[in-house]
């Protein structure tokens, strides 16, 4: 099967459970400033690819690497140095 | 916390040839809104185990939980939900999951939803949420699918249209037609929106949902047209399987 | 053991005992991609091969000349942390010993980096003595561009993540430099024979 490059691209929507289960609330709606280019989206925009050894958040707008989440061993590895501030309820 | 759940399979609704709704009763669902999903998981009896996301397709009103499952020729966890699983079965489940991609009925903003191929899934909870507390929004839904038969919900949406609520639903087939088909004949494009979307200055609220290329083609010609890119809101769809 | 899905099988995953096959491991017939950003697309026109670093002179290929190296075909089997292994994979290659051939050099280890800017760390070591390729054929075909062409190395006795797609060159370094996965969880070796997928393995 041809894989399009396209077609393993998803967004932030498609680790809703992944962060629910890091973050213990729901993060698709929090909004994201990227380090590198300084753009503010909500988590349900950035694009996610999920098909790796784990996941890669890319900025939308410059394509940097935001967050890498790696699961395994009962622990999880989260490198977010790519997020210069996240602003999410506390509600 | 979000925490698995085991559900039961109660009926299965063969919406199309390839896609079928599974309606599940849930013991302690805590209710959900329009637009969210579950990640389903699967284990083997060897232990292995994978996830799928899929969207949630009854409205919050709906005491039973319905998802919908198109079933991918290749796929691996498409062909167990639609052809093995049987009704009594369970299911393990966590959600409801999402907070961006939601609609609440009392945004009145009208409404304009792009869905292309099982991408309707989570625009129809809207759609069957806002007949069950009879809304009046006006709500445009702009769907695209490959042939008539593929169509997902078909005889519901026409039922809900004709109803004459506010809601209308525009067609488009793009690998088949049948014989004095009306609807558009080929993928979303910028003349396709602008005939269909509501105009600017209504500031419309935008949701998009279906593969990955249709989402950003749709997303991108909005803004180009003129349409708030905060009133527009994406979810991709795509193999998640390795 | 927790629930269990009825009648769930999965895709067909061969975990027959087998000398071949690391711990944790289990044997497909396809090939999956995996990918952590979009697919570069490099024009063959555009594409250079370089070894950098503690070098004196740094060494660089265009496709014309990195096609007038001897080439060999291998087979291997490959394995994916994400615990995936396929056995007797063909490619064709430049040996890494043919690339390094007089290369003199004070540093241990090194730095693989990609179109895109992937990074993997290895041993130099690991990279000489008819271990490493740079490889731009799979079972006698151009490497498609979503398995990593025109050109990936090949690492086999590594982890396959431990073998760069869309290769852009090697850097010989005296320190151990971390890669993008090696930063963030993942083994810094990677031998799947002690089954080395994450830290602390």
């Amino acid at each position: 099967m041809t894989v399009l490059q396209s077609d393993m691209k998803l967004d932030g929507n498609a680790i809703g459970g992944l962060l629910r289960e890091i973050f213990t609330v729901e993060m698709t709606n929090a909004e994201g400033t990227c380090a590198t280019c300084g753009r503010v989206h909500a988590v349900g925009e950035v694009v996610v690819y999920m098909n790796a050894p784990g996941v890669v958040v890319r900025c939308p707008s410059c394509g940097a690497v935001q967050m890498r989440i790696v699961k395994g061993r009962e622990r999880y590895w989260v490198d977010f140095s790519g997020v210069r501030c996240i602003e999410f309820s506390s509600e | 916390m979000l925490t698995w759940q085991l559900g039961e399979l109660a009926e299965l609704v063969q919406e199309t040839p390839k896609v079928a709704s599974l309606v599940l009763k849930m013991p302690d669902w805590p209710g959900h809104l329009a637009g969210q999903h579950v990640d389903v998981r699967v284990t083997a009896e060897d232990g292995y185990q994978t996830e799928r996301s899929y969207s949630i397709a009854s409205s919050p009103e709906d005491p039973r939980l319905a998802i919908t499952v198109e079933r991918l020729d290749d796929g691996e966890v498409s062909p167990y939900l639609v052809g093995e699983l049987r009704i009594g079965d369970k299911v393990e489940l966590r959600g409801p999951i999402g907070g961006w991609f939601v609609w609440r009925a009392a945004d009145e903003r009208p409404l304009l939803l792009v869905g292309g191929g099982s991408g309707v899934v989570p625009l129809m909870a809207m759609i069957r949420h806002r007949a069950a507390i009879k809304s009046t929004t006006p709500t445009r839904l702009l769907y695209s699918s490959r042939s008539q038969d593929d169509i997902i919900y078909r005889a519901e949406l026409d039922r809900l249209v004709s109803r004459a609520d506010g809601l209308t639903v525009a067609h488009t087939l793009t690998r088949m037609q049948p014989t004095g088909w009306k609807g558009y004949a080929r993928r979303i494009d910028r003349a396709m929106l602008g005939e269909v979307a509501w105009p600017k200055v209504q500031a419309p609220l935008i949701y998009v949902c279906g593969p990955t290329p249709l989402v950003e083609s749709v997303a991108s010609v909005l803004v180009e047209m003129g349409y708030d890119a905060g009133s527009i809101k994406t979810e991709r769809f795509g193999p998640t399987g390795g | 053991m927790g629930f269990i899905s009825r009648g769930f099988r999965g895709k067909r995953r061969d975990t027959a005992s087998s000398s071949r096959l690391p711990p944790g491991q289990y044997i497909v017939t396809d090939y999956p991609v995996l990918s952590a950003g979009p697919t570069p697309h490099i024009p063959l026109n555009e594409w250079n091969f370089v070894v950098e670093g503690e070098i004196d002179k740094p060494k660089s290929w265009s496709w014309e000349e990195f096609r007038k190296l001897p080439t060999e075909q291998v087979t291997k089997d490959i394995h994916c942390v994400t615990k995936w292994s396929k056995f007797d994979t063909g490619w064709t290659g430049v040996s890494m010993d043919t690339i390094l051939e007089g290369v003199e050099t004070a540093a241990e280890f090194t730095v693989q980096f990609s179109y895109g800017g992937y990074t993997t760390n290895l041993p130099l070591e690991d990279l000489t003595g008819g271990k490493a390729w740079v490889v731009f054929e799979f079972d006698g075909q151009p490497l498609h561009p979503e398995h990593g062409g025109p050109a990936r190395m090949l690492v086999p006795h590594l982890y396959f993540w431990k073998s760069a797609k869309w290769i852009r060159g090697i850097r010989l370094v005296k320190e151990d430099e971390p890669g993008f996965w090696e930063t963030n969880g993942y083994h810094n070796y990677g031998d799947p024979w002690r089954e080395q997928r994450y830290w602390g393995d």
